[in-house]
């Protein structure tokens, strides 16, 4: 019934649509400035999260639900959590003097630049007929992932498919790189020299110890 | 249906001048981490939207392989960030600057 009515809609887009677009974009942009110009870590932290939820919504008006769950889980309930546990444990949570520019004339040709491309992107969206490339190369959003009755369709049964068979070799190495991301993590977060005085220590009292041994 | 595609890459577009807007200009690596975040989260809207477009599974699974590598990201900068904030107590990137010549 879905892909029926998909398929049966007219192109013109509904209110609601466009007044989901409209409020998860104004979210979205005005998270993206709270975290540029707030100077507090913890709000600009608090402003990411805003951002990603309007991400989110968007992400599931364009039929893509498993990667907004994601997008919730990972960013907003993992990665932040990471920034504000490092903010906090570094307590850096006081406020950054904004103000000072110490590379003179760098701030304003960081707009202009950004200014040139921003207009250059959209003029290029107004202007150009810009969606090129096949269709459907890896397969279609939604329907069956298989050809026989009863099998499971939606996006997410493509998305699980795809990713175990098209993409297993990238899957395999993305597991690679958490597991060498969680060692590089261990390594740089290990207070340098401790487990060396530790060992230090241990040998100290070892030496003391069968010293003690020799003499009685 | 959704909007047309343009509406949904052009927000895609000013996110991610935001976010290099923002990595140019603040000083706080914690911050600019961040704003590396925020234009990763601009590719990813571009991404879903040509996955909408070209009714193509591709775009969303790139999409998942994004979110992977930048969680990825984050464990590793943030662990450089701890170990540099133990060495010269700073987050500002400008004191860091033990390689100028």
């Amino acid at each position: 019934m879905l892909h029926l009515s998909l398929v049966v809609a007219s192109t013109r887009p509904t209110w609601p649509d466009i007044l989901v677009f409209a409020a998860s974009a104004a979210v979205i942009v005005v998270g993206a400035l709270g975290v540029v110009t707030s100077r507090h870590p913890v709000h600009a932290a608090l402003s990411l999260v805003m951002t990603l939820f309007g991400v989110a919504v968007l992400f599931i008006e364009q039929d893509a639900d498993f990667l907004a769950a994601v997008q919730i889980i990972v960013y907003a309930g993992a990665i932040v959590v990471l920034f504000l546990f490092v903010i906090m444990f570094l307590g850096v949570d006081r406020r950054e003097d904004v103000e000072v520019e110490p590379l003179g004339g760098q701030r304003p040709l960081a707009f202009v630049m950004l200014a040139i491309t921003l207009a250059g992107v959209i003029a290029m969206l107004a202007t150009a007929h810009w969606v090129t490339g096949a269709h459907q190369v890896v397969g279609p959003i939604q329907g069956p992932i298989t050809k026989s009755a009863g099998a499971p369709s939606g996006e997410v049964a493509q998305l699980g498919k795809q990713l175990f068979t098209t993409y297993l070799f990238a899957f395999e190495a993305t597991a690679a790189l958490l597991v060498i991301a969680v060692v590089g993590a261990v390594v740089l977060a290990r207070r340098p020299g401790l487990s060396e005085k530790a060992d230090r220590a241990e040998q100290a009292e070892r030496a003391e110890r069968s010293g003690q041994g020799v003499a009685s | 249906m959704s909007l047309s595609a343009g509406w949904y890459l052009g927000l895609a577009a000013l996110v991610f001048s935001i976010g290099a807007i923002g990595l140019l200009v603040r000083r706080n690596v914690l911050i600019m981490f961040m704003c590396i975040e925020l234009m990763l989260n601009a590719a990813n809207l571009t991404f879903v939207t040509f996955a909408r477009v070209l009714n193509d599974i591709g775009g969303q699974a790139i999409v998942f392989f994004v979110l992977v590598v930048a969680a990825a990201e984050v464990v590793v900068g943030l662990g450089i960030v701890v170990t540099n904030f133990r060495r010269r107590s700073t987050t500002v990137a400008d004191d860091l600057h033990s390689l100028k010549g």
